[in-house]
């Protein structure tokens, strides 16, 4: 086999795989972001800090993110709505699987691109039908992957990317969420 | 031979009334006994294997003690010391061929259901006539739960299956029983030390098939088609709704892919082995229909659903082993059947030495290769 490169450590990950299954407690992470009002709708939410393989981390610099409303929403458009950033988090989460399955599998990734669209009745947030739900109805993802592989080995490097995406697995089964007051 | 209940246990008091093998009789063969009637392409009912067992046991003069029940087998300084419930047996070794099956797996969030709704396992289940009327849902869409489904619409009640990962199959390929590619091409003697990801291959679920005299297929489609509404994984119960997984798209792809892999693998074979003038051309089938929209949630107190089957899997169960090699899953440590501990051995485990072992004619090659090693190490040991 020729050797191919993706970019991503797939050995790192099965070591990882191997050493995690010894340790589950090692394995146990927790994703924190903290989040400020700024007016209106606006808000900043900063990243830096998780915990991980049983200590504190960090990651090499802090990322702020903003949220906003659009101008159609009566609102400053500082930033994308909270609700994109579920996009964000589910376009970066399988494209991520892409290149990994893709590496393990031996395949040459040229490029890789996907469009997410999240079709949303607003009318459930704004209360105008309590049969509306507030979230996203449904969500389209697709990829357009130039690698060399058949259509049918991509289609398979799609599937599995899914089966282990941490966000395709969050937005698509019910989570536990806690909501406080501290 | 210690058996708890009479030859054949599990067959006669583990399985529902309508049941058949969804091996066909050809392929039905314990070592130097096979099946000799007149339809070899066919599949056995639960009297038929019954019956095929004890006849097995009966030329093989194998030494059964029935109404036996082992309690407890515990590490000697020699060997083991067992006991059962008609008195104690020292042994130099022992086999544990007490079955992958003895208790139906099901999910934790079981207590959540509200308590009108009744819940059966397939254990529990005989037959439509013994539910409820109304609406069922099966949860598991592997040989059980796809099987199950089946019956329970067609005695006319509705039916929403919750499909998670499966194994789609169907059941003539090129004018061929799709178990007789899976034999003759060799995939089912794959070698436990040749598989891939043995973890995975040991935790794979039954393949959607079914015996009929029909030789039918049994996949989503055909579900769908009789008027069974899929849905998702089922992923929780919140405020007395079951909540499914809206994931339904990507099993359907996987299995789809995984089908077409298989295939593709079967048509190869019989190029590479000028086996084409046997069978049919080549096939290919539809890919598995997305429903519009799946609902991903369900109200279990509106009374649409009575009756909950679990069709989630089957594991052993290893209570009466007092012997510390069962991991925290629950699995038995082996390796080909050679357990962690000298002179225990186990056979009939997924996969313990090649793919079909977990299947009655997958018995034979394993049991020999596992007791010839019991008998050198006793040989040794003496
Ligand atoms: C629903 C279902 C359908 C199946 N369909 C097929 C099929 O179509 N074709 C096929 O080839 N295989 C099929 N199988 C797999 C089938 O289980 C095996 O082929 C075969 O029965 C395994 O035989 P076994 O002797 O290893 O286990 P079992 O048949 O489970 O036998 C184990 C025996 O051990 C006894 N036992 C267990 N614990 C104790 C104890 N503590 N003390 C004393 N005795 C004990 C039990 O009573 C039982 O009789 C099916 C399995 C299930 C669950």
């Amino acid at each position: 086999m020729t050797t191919i490169d993706n970019g991503v450590n797939v050995q790192a990950l099965l070591d990882a795989r191997e050493v995690l299954k010894g340790a589950p407690e090692a394995a146990q992470f927790t994703w924190r972001a903290s989040s400020k009002w700024q007016n209106g709708v606006h808000s900043t939410t900063t990243i830096q800090n998780f915990f991980g393989l049983g200590q504190e981390q960090s990651h090499k610099s802090e990322t702020v993110f903003t949220a906003d409303h659009p101008e159609v929403f009566a609102a400053e458009d500082n930033g994308i709505t909270p609700i994109e950033y579920l996009l964000v988090g589910l376009a970066g989460c399988l494209t991520a699987g892409v290149a990994s399955v893709a590496q393990n599998r031996g395949i040459q990734l040229r490029s890789v691109e996907s469009t997410v669209e999240g079709n949303h009745d607003i009318r459930g947030i704004l209360g105008a039908d309590s049969d509306v739900r507030n979230g996203f109805n449904d969500i389209k993802v697709t990829f357009t992957i130039d690698a060399d592989a058949s259509k049918e080995d991509i289609e398979a490097l799609v599937a599995q990317s899914q089966k282990r995406s941490a966000v395709f697995d969050a937005l698509t089964n019910p989570t536990n969420v806690t909501v406080e007051v501290a | 031979m210690l058996e708890r209940g009479e030859v054949a246990n599990s067959w006669r008091r583990e399985r529902w009334d309508s049941l058949r093998l969804l091996t066909p009789n050809w392929q039905s063969r314990l070592p130097g006994h096979r099946y000799e009637g007149p339809d070899p392409d066919g599949y056995m009912t639960m009297g038929e294997v019954i019956e095929f067992i004890e006849r097995f046991a009966a030329v093989s003069r194998a030494p059964v003690r029935t109404g036996t029940d082992v309690t407890s087998v515990r590490r000697t300084d020699d060997g083991y010391h067992v006991t059962t419930s008609r008195g104690e047996i020292g042994c130099r070794a022992v086999v544990i061929a007490s079955g992958a099956c003895n208790r139906p797996t099901v999910p934790q969030f079981t207590d959540a259901v509200p308590a009108s709704v009744l819940q059966l396992t397939p254990f529990d289940y005989r037959g439509p006539t013994h539910l409820p009327d109304g609406g069922v849902l099966v949860v598991g869409a592997s040989a059980t739960g796809v099987q199950l489904a089946a019956e329970l619409k067609r005695s006319g009640r509705p039916v929403i299956l919750s499909v998670g990962e499966h194994v789609r199959l169907p059941r003539l390929y090129r004018g061929r029983d799709v178990l007789w590619w899976m034999d003759a091409s060799g995939v089912w003697d794959q070698r436990h030390d040749e598989v891939d990801d043995l973890t995975r291959a040991r935790r794979l679920p039954s393949p959607q098939l079914v015996g009929t005299p029909e030789r039918g297929t049994l996949d989503l489609n055909v579900l769908a088609a009789t008027g069974v509404e899929l849905v998702g994984r089922w992923a929780a119960v919140r405020d007395g709704r079951a909540l499914f997984s809206g994931g339904l798209r990507n099993v359907f792809s996987l299995a789809d892919l995984k089908m077409r892999r298989l295939l593709d693998s079967f048509d190869e074979w019989a190029r590479a082995h000028g086996r084409e003038a046997e069978v049919d051309p080549p096939e290919r089938f539809a890919p598995t229909h997305v429903p519009e929209s799946a609902r991903w949630q369900l109200d279990l107190r509106s009374g649409e659903i009575r009756t909950i089957v679990w069709a989630t899997g089957f594991r052993p169960d290893y209570g009466w082993l007092d012997v510390p090699v069962v991991d925290a899953k629950g699995r038995l440590r082996h390796e080909g059947g050679v357990v962690d501990s000298p002179g225990l051995y186990a056979l009939g485990l997924p996969v313990l030495r090649r793919r079909k072992s977990t299947f009655i004619h997958g018995i034979e090659d394993d049991a020999r290769e596992v007791i010839d090693h019991l008998t050198r190490c006793l040989a040794v040991r003496r």
